[in-house]
């Protein structure tokens, strides 16, 4: 199935795009989806930390997605 | 009141300041966030900003319900501004205001360390040479 990621600040920038399209497994939950976008993305893995939001929330690694989710990964946040 | 707002222009302390009006308040505490013009680095030139609006408004509101829940402060302001920002200019207001000064200055604190932590905004510094993402790497 072909998913959206949406990608802001360092991410973006890892990424390529603000909105990112990718074929991915049925069935793939957050966990996989993180591990997806580090051996797709070896930059990845310099980040200090990162998260994935699920229709605008921060979701946890069992969440399933599919493509109607709207998700976004979400690299340390620095606003203030 | 609750006031969350992220903005492309220039944020103003004193409009900030003038909606924090609730006759119930003895106090106002305001924290403004502003440019600098050195990291322990290097001179900045500029800050780019950018935020995952739905998202950063989502979690700004779950700051200010915190906010309420745990002290009485009637009305809470954030707003924070995106796009490109020099030295000396807001990058964030946040403003509490509730019956007395403890529970002003508490709230206050909380809701900017809150904000640094979980709103989905980023800023990148632009120094002279180069550029940096802040905090994104450890």
């Amino acid at each position: 199935m072909t998913i959206n990621i949406l990608a802001f600040g360092i991410a973006k920038e890892i990424l390529g795009n603000n909105e990112n399209s990718f074929e991915v497994q049925e069935g793939i939950n957050v966990k996989m989806l993180r591990s997806f976008l580090i051996e797709r993305f070896p930059k990845m893995k310099s980040l200090a930390s990162f998260l994935i939001a699920v229709d605008g929330e921060y979701a946890a690694e069992d969440v399933v997605i599919n493509p109607e989710h709207e998700v976004a990964v979400i690299p340390p946040v620095s606003g203030g | 009141m609750i006031d969350l707002k992220i903005l492309d222009t220039a944020l103003s302390a004193s409009e900030a300041l003038a909606k924090m009006n609730h006759p119930a308040c003895g106090g106002i505490d305001i924290f403004i966030g502003m440019v600098r013009a050195q990291t322990e680095k290097q001179e900045v030139v500029r800050l780019e900003y950018e935020a995952y609006y739905g998202m950063a408004i989502k979690e700004m509101e779950k700051i200010a319900q915190e906010v309420k829940a745990k002290w009485p402060v009637e009305d809470i302001l954030i707003h924070h501004r995106v796009g490109i920002l020099s030295v000396g200019e807001i990058a964030v207001i946040i403003a509490v205001n509730a019956p007395h000064r403890k529970a002003a200055f508490e709230a206050c604190q909380y809701a900017i360390d809150t904000l640094k932590q979980t709103v989905p905004i980023w800023k990148k510094e632009v120094f002279v040479n180069g550029e940096e993402w802040v905090s994104a790497h450890a």
